[in-house]
């Protein structure tokens, strides 16, 4: 038997945070899991025919439905009686999360099947080439938000994904990043230790589309958080409860490590930008530690 | 027992007798009335199942794909704008090879929108890779149901199967049916034993990535199974007649064609109507007839050589399009005879019934008298020329 439930041998790329995440979630729930997943990168590298990388049960589908085939996974499992001894996961990218499958994830919502769904946010496209989804961060220089004469970027902040989750008054919705594993396995057991529809939202850097040096992973994604620009926080029942505080950094200090920022650092004017959704972040989830 | 249903309740009836344990579906008239029954048995307890209410077509597809991959016979239900929201999910469950039996309550397509009767949304699913039987009565519908799970469920078959019927007239006509009872039901289909499914204590990997190295054959392996589905229908209709009493062919049915000189070809209630043409037309002595499909997908091209070879003219009457060419049914008609010495000599082509206009006696007449030695195709019966005029002249 393997140490983990999501083997070595697939094809993710050097340094790739979704395949980090992938780990992270089903080690910690374990192999009494099913796991639904959305097409994506996730789904391409770790299961080409004939091989394998999942330890446990694992269906793919479409783009957009893996929150509609797990509702029906859940109900079949409710049918014969093995629900509560069975935990069934979604896994999506951003796109597959909050563009495409929304729809079919809100329906999961609001009928409150007792699924944990997790996007894996790299905030972008990544699996057709970087281009821009609707988590896609404000200024993100994209395949098809590049900049040029008229543009420093993608014109949007992020869609407020947690929040719209959170809205549907399900049970639990968090927010979580690969730079800090632990709070992630806290998160993904203690959202299965709850029955209802749950949503986890990863940040994971995709070295190749946020064009950083792969071992830089870990640093980057503390960065998000660091700077106000990820904020890790809990919702049960639609109502905040938790945050991860910090000692707000200035998002200079995460946008340099990345291609996909570079352009900014020539622009004092759009760096005041991307700091104001900072400050904004830091004011409404009151993230600034209390000295 | 022989009871006096609506052809939805009919439906109803035989799904929960054929024990989904999965059902998940989304409003669309004319399906509405099935899952509101089936809703309903679900609420009074007479069905256990779970019944889930989804957001769109689109998830009702999936919701029934999951249920079934987790190993739990699934039911859905659809018509028209449903079934092309359905498409891309068809498509991945029959290619995932999952055993499930959805009813198609056939219906127009917008636009303009419309409601009513006509075959263009099962005859557009035609390449899904779906099993796809047209019922001519509300009998034959419920039958028809139990047939598609034993069909689909068959370890050397693993296609799911649509079973269509002409919405509104099937499904909001009343018609004597003769329902089964639950015991027999059970023995003719037994519980659901699936090859392979989501297991934890067995864990497979399903829906997986298929490069140009392997995919090509999946595609081979579904043409092949489909071939085995004609053989395998009429051994499943003649279990099905020994258990109910009632015989099907299952693929092709002729109806007064042996000595005929001119035969309709035809899908689904319209059938009914052209029976009736005919005995009134043979009791005149006009020799004609009409050549039923009941399994257009696949198609029984064998079994409609057969019937018609020795049948001078053939009349395809179609209740769809395939606009800018021939007509669907037509096509494959036509295309059974190619290069074939024996044959009709004529195969004309019509189209009636769109959109809910009714096709009358009158006008199973009209393709009659239109069955000429002049081959024609696509020729509409009914039109409407004060209509055209307006547009045209």
């Amino acid at each position: 038997m393997s140490k983990t439930l999501f083997v070595p041998g697939h094809t993710a790329c050097a340094g790739c945070g979704q395949s980090m995440g992938a780990r992270l979630v089903i080690d910690a729930a374990g192999p009494n899991t099913i796991v639904v997943n959305n097409t994506g990168c996730l789904e391409v590298f770790s299961t080409k025919y004939p091989e394998s990388a999942w330890q446990v049960p694992w269906i793919h589908s479409l783009f957009e439905n893996a929150a509609a085939v797990a509702s029906g996974v859940e109900s079949a499992l409710k049918f014969l009686g093995t629900k509560d001894s069975t935990n069934v996961i979604v896994q999506a990218g951003d796109g597959g999360t909050a563009d495409i499958g929304l729809q079919a994830i809100s329906g999961m919502l609001e009928r409150n099947h007792d699924i944990l769904f997790v996007c894996y946010d790299n905030e972008a496209y990544m699996n057709t080439g970087i281009q821009r989804s609707g988590l896609t961060p404000f200024d993100t220089n994209t395949t098809t938000s590049p900049i040029g004469a008229q543009s420093t970027g993608n014109v949007r902040p992020k869609k407020p994904m947690p929040e719209i989750a959170a809205a549907h008054g399900v049970p639990y919705v968090a927010t979580a990043s690969v730079g800090f594993t632990q709070d992630v396995q806290r998160k993904v057991k203690k959202a299965l230790s709850i029955k209802g529809a749950k949503y986890l939202q990863i940040h994971v850097p995709c070295p190749l589309g946020w064009r950083h040096e792969s071992s830089m992973t870990i640093q980057v994604a503390k960065a998000a958080v660091e700077a106000g620009l990820y904020p890790l926080v809990e919702y049960e029942y639609g109502k905040l409860t938790a945050v991860r505080q910090i000692q707000p950094k200035p998002v200079e200090e995460y946008l340099k490590l990345q291609g996909r920022f570079k352009h900014l650092m020539k622009s004092p004017e759009e760096i005041k930008k991307v700091q104001a959704i900072a400050d904004s972040n830091i004011e409404k989830y009151g993230l600034k530690t209390q000295a | 027992m022989k009871e006096f249903l609506e052809g939805s309740r009919a439906i109803a009836e035989i799904v929960k007798r054929c024990r989904p344990g999965v059902i998940s579906a989304y409003p669309i008239t004319p399906q509405t009335h099935i899952v509101e029954d089936l809703a309903q048995f679900v609420a009074d307890g007479a069905l256990k199942c779970e019944f889930v209410n989804v957001e769109s077509e689109h998830s009702a597809a999936s919701v029934v794909l999951g249920g079934v991959a987790a190993g739990v016979r699934s039911y859905t239900a659809t018509s028209s704008q449903g079934l092309f929201y359905m498409m891309e999910v068809l498509f991945n469950i029959a290619g995932m090879r999952l055993p499930l039996v959805l009813t198609c309550a056939n219906r127009a397509i917008s636009a303009p929108i419309n409601i009513w009767n006509d075959q263009q949304d099962s005859i557009s699913l035609r390449d899904s890779g779906w099993v796809q039987m047209y019922a001519e009565d509300i009998q034959e519908a419920s039958d028809f149901h139990m047939l598609a799970y034993k069909l689909t469920e068959d370890a050397s078959i693993m296609l799911p199967v649509m079973v269509c019927m002409d919405g509104f007239i099937l499904t909001h006509g009343i018609e004597t049916v003769d329902m089964p009872r639950q015991e027999e039901v059970d023995k003719f289909l037994p519980p659901y034993r699936p090859l392979y499914k989501l297991d934890t204590a067995d864990p497979v990997s399903m829906g997986i990535l298929a490069d140009p190295d392997y995919y090509m054959e999946t595609r081979f392996a579904i043409q092949e199974t489909m071939k085995k589905v004609l053989e395998k229908i009429p051994v499943l209709t003649q279990d099905f007649s020994k258990a109910f009493g009632r015989a099907y062919n299952g693929l092709v049915e002729g109806y007064r064609i042996d000595d005929a000189e001119k035969v309709i070809v035809a899908l689904g209630s319209v059938c009914g109507t052209i029976k009736e043409v005919v005995d009134e037309l043979r009791s005149k002595g006009k020799k004609v007839g009409l050549l039923k499909i009941t399994t257009f997908r696949p198609f029984p091209a064998q079994k409609v050589q057969e019937a018609l070879k020795d049948i001078p003219k053939v009349a395809v009457l179609d209740r769809a399009l395939s606009l800018g060419s021939y007509a669907p049914v037509a096509a494959e008609v036509k295309a059974a005879f190619f290069g074939k010495k024996k044959g009709p000599k004529v195969i004309s082509s019509f189209i009636a019934g769109l959109g809910g206009r009714d096709i009358t006696k009158d006008s199973i007449r009209e393709v009659f008298s239109l069955l000429t030695a002049k081959e024609v195709s696509c020729e509409f019966i009914d039109l409407k020329p004060e209509l055209l005029k307006e547009k045209y002249e």
